[in-house]
């Protein structure tokens, strides 16, 4: 009991037999998502989770904010279970959510107004709300555009907006449904920039989901989900080692991995964990000068 | 004979004349060959969308002109609508356009507006459907009951069966995950083939792009800045980063291998293409030693 | 394109205008209407233009855009100027066919133009200068006191925010939901009316579902952000009235008093 304790004050979302499936629709059998769901995340942590579309990521994620409550089993926030209705804003404020489309989360006709839109709904004072508009918008380098209006901005601009909107909660996690779908690589890299600073330098727990393997390498841990159950759960290197698994899932690995494991089939015997250029380079590099000497 | 498509000094204004106006594009000269398949890239705001707008006479040009087989796509009202129908445009997240109350009647909107009898409309619709891999189940559903994906592949049948001689689609992969978007690229390579079309994509994947186009043009601030083979345009990296763009990820390990001396192609896209480059240096090596 | 439409916008800046608390602008914006529709005379008509003129310069806003404003509105403005220019009995000056043209017709057309075309500009001003957030504050506030009548004061404020927030994104969707159906053939402008309204089913259909997820998704985002309804809320702008509004206040009292004046002087 005492261990068990201990491990759980590590814990920012606990997952325990979680049960959950949407009601049938007329003349169809009811779809049933999860059944029976244990998942860990720990404080502090970078978490990607990865599965094909309708595999019950944003299901869960939904779960971890109590926008939906589990028919069985438990969800604990920070300690707090998720089916506490006195708990209700406090399990909010913890848990941040950003979702896929920027232009469905952002309430107001300016920025700044929009950032403080969460710090108002909780009833801090003005002052402090100023002070923490100011410091969300520093964060994500949006500062300069505090008295835009949101349609002027770009989708990578709008998303770091959403994320200002959530930081300003001062939350303990920000949960990021498919953050970048929607965005061109320049506004990609510009969210998961952010999202990696806030990680490294606030120690926020992040849970981020998507469907580019290369933002999931950045993360400490990989999740990879099929059909409500977890497929794959570790570090990169272990989850994206197991190509064939993941192929099977309708998932793919990063190129880096992807050319690894290729050459591995043929013969080589890499390790697959290279995610950047740079360290993949470097592998082949030292290959091939083995090779010729 | 003519290019399918040409573009002759074509500028475009938005909202001309206002406080508001800004210039999309600027004297933008382009042949589109026959049976290309075009790669369209460019950060957001490039003009791509301006651009494919119009090709199939949704936008006039604020000046320039546009041809479709040598004529231009303005010189009369009835060409102008005609080349609607020559020109296919599958618009970004094309199942935000659905309205009818089964995929059948959806893709068959095309068709009927083109003033099709009902034999062939139903024969189009099929085939249609059997590009995208639309089941006869899924045809007499409601389009809103079916899956993300699928509703991505309804929408995009229901330009194929205008049977168009260019296709032009605006990011047809966005949002997909890893199996939705190969599919669907396959989808667009059985038209092609089938039909023998031109086919335009455009697309925020430089891995996309690289692995399926033959040929690749980038947009910035409205001006084609660049344009050629995959080849030619990823060699220069880091112009294209500069203007807010990428080079697939393979192609970077190649570049920087060459960085660090090693004399390797860098026109590498996918990992088949990288795994046999470096499968080869391991046997000229082998012999080497 | 529907893109162009400035109607309702907001022009963000720091000047004097830009400054004064909203319910000092809406209160103004009110007296400013009631003394235009009391301007009777030249003088009237007159003192108006130059209190319009002398915001629209403190403001900053370039005629243009104004002009540009009045624009959807020509037609009406237009067919005032016309419908008093002939139907106004008096003094005839020149007549042709069935038609007569009055000094006092002359006369109450030109008002009629100046009424409309100020009167619109005039509310323009409001929204110009101030953000539709502060305008909804300033609507909630003054409404406030209705609250214990069981009025939805804040959800009603709220919605009317949102609504505003959206307009933009609704337009750029509608645009393109019409071009889409343009590239699959359909056709908006031939056909008898009954044809036409059934062409406008494939835009119809679609922006309604569209507008219908994107309201689900923002339920969803703002309760994620804590959203409870408007107990409990704070601002972070606070409405405080300044020595500015109540001059600016003053200012605008006078201005109804000398119309008041005017037109009971009959200058």
């Amino acid at each position: 009991m005492e261990l068990r304790s201990e491990q759980n004050s590590n814990s920012a979302i606990r997952v325990e037999h979680l049960r959950y499936s949407y009601p049938a629709a007329e003349g169809q059998t009811e779809h049933v998502v999860f059944d029976n769901l244990d998942l860990t995340i720990e404080q502090g942590s970078f978490v990607a989770v990865l599965g094909h579309n309708g595999c019950g990521k944003s299901t869960l994620a939904k779960h971890f904010n109590a926008i939906l409550l589990p028919q069985g089993g438990s969800v604990h926030v920070w300690g707090m279970d998720t089916k506490n209705e006195a708990l209700l804003l406090e399990i909010r404020r913890c848990v941040g959510m950003v979702f896929q489309n920027p232009d469905n989360q952002i309430v107001s006709n300016v920025v700044e107004e929009d950032v403080a839109f969460a710090p108002e709904n909780l009833g801090v004072a003005p002052d402090e709300i100023r002070r923490r508009v100011d410091e969300a918008l520093r964060q994500v380098g949006m500062y300069d555009y505090r008295a835009y209006a949101p349609h002027l901005l770009s989708g990578g601009q709008k998303q770091r907006v959403a994320i200002a909107g959530v930081i300003a909660m001062r939350p303990k996690c920000i949960v990021l449904d498919e953050p970048t779908a929607m965005l061109d690589p320049q506004g990609r890299r510009e969210v998961i920039d952010t999202i990696e600073r806030l990680s490294r330098e606030q120690g926020i727990t992040i849970v981020l989901i998507t469907h580019h393997m290369k933002e999931a390498a950045r993360a400490q841990r990989v999740i990879a989900m099929r059909e409500g159950k977890i497929l794959a759960d570790g570090t990169p290197d272990e989850v994206f080692s197991q190509v064939e698994l993941l192929r099977s899932a309708g998932l793919a690995v990063p190129e880096t991995t992807e050319l690894l494991y290729t050459l591995n089939e043929a013969g080589c015997d890499f390790p697959l964990g290279a995610y950047s250029a740079e360290a993949c380079a470097g592998l082949l590099l030292d290959y091939i000068r083995d090779l010729r000497r | 004979m003519n290019p399918i498509l040409e573009l002759q000094n074509l500028s475009h204004l938005y909202s001309a004349g206002t406080p508001f106006e800004h210039v999309a594009l600027q004297d933008v000269n382009l042949k589109i060959e026959r049976g290309e398949f075009l790669g369209l890239i460019g950060h957001t705001g490039s003009g791509k969308s301006t651009l494919i707008q119009h090709l199939n006479g949704l936008l006039q040009p604020t000046s320039g002109r546009v041809l479709f087989d040598g004529e231009d796509i303005w010189k009369d009202k009835k060409f102008t609508r005609q080349v609607r129908f020559r020109v296919g445009l599958v618009f970004q997240y094309p199942e935000a356009q659905l309205f009818e109350e089964t995929a059948y009647r959806d893709i068959a909107f095309g068709p009927k507006n083109m003033g099709l009898g009902e034999d062939e409309i139903h024969e189009r619709v099929l085939r249609a459907a059997g590009f995208v891999g639309i089941s006869q189940a899924e045809l007499e559903r409601s389009p809103f009951d079916l899956s993300g994906g699928q509703k991505r592949r309804v929408a995009i049948a229901g330009v194929i069966a205008m049977q168009p001689d260019v296709l032009i689609l605006d990011e047809p992969t966005a949002g997909l995950d890893p199996a939705g978007r190969e599919s669907i690229l396959q989808n667009i390579r059985d038209y092609q083939a089938a039909q023998n079309a031109t086919v335009i994509m455009v697309s925020h994947s430089m891995e996309e792009v690289a692995a399926n186009v033959s040929r690749l043009i980038v947009m910035n601030g409205g001006h084609v800045a660049m344009t050629g083979t995959p080849q030619e345009v990823f060699r220069h990296a880091q112009e294209l980063e500069r203007i807010g763009l990428d080079v697939p990820e393979l192609t970077r390990v190649f570049l920087e291998l060459r960085r660090r001396g090693l004399d390797v192609p860098t026109a590498v896209f996918t990992p088949q293409q990288a795994a046999q480059v470096i499968l080869q240096l391991r046997q000229g090596g082998a012999r080497h030693a | 394109m529907l893109k162009d439409v400035t109607l309702g916008q907001f022009f963000p800046g720091n000047t004097v205008i830009h400054r004064l608390d909203p319910r000092t602008k809406l209160i103004w914006t009110v007296l400013y209407i009631v003394a235009l529709f009391l301007a009777k005379g030249a003088a009237g008509y007159g003192m108006m233009l130059i209190v319009l003129l002398a915001v629209i310069a403190a403001s900053r806003i370039r005629l243009s855009v104004i002009l540009k404003s009045l624009k959807p509105l020509l037609l009406v403005i237009i067919l005032t100027a016309v419908l008093n220019l002939f139907y106004t009995s008096g003094e005839t000056l020149v007549s042709f066919w069935i038609f007569r043209i009055t000094r006092e017709g002359i006369r109450s057309a030109i008002f009629m133009v100046l009424r409309i075309s100020m009167l619109v500009t005039g509310t323009f001003m409001l929204t110009y200068t101030t953000s539709p957030i502060a305008l909804t504050d300033a609507l909630e506030n003054l409404f406030g006191p209705l609250k214990k009548l069981h009025v939805p004061v804040h959800e009603l404020a709220m919605m009317m925010c949102i609504a505003l927030r959206f307009i933009p994104t609704l337009i750029e969707e509608t645009d393109k939901i019409i071009a889409a159906q343009k590239a699959r053939g359909a056709d908006f402008e031939s056909g008898n009316l009954l044809a036409r309204a059934k062409a406008m089913v494939p835009i119809l259909v679609p922006l309604f579902i569209s507008a219908f997820r994107r309201a689900d998704e923002l339920a969803t985002a703002m309760e994620c952000r804590c959203y409870h309804g408007g107990e409990g809320r704070t601002r972070l702008h606070q409405l405080r009235y300044a020595r500015r509004d109540v001059l600016a206040l003053g200012l605008g009292t006078v201005v109804l008093a000398a119309a008041i004046v005017l037109r009971n002087y009959g200058l």
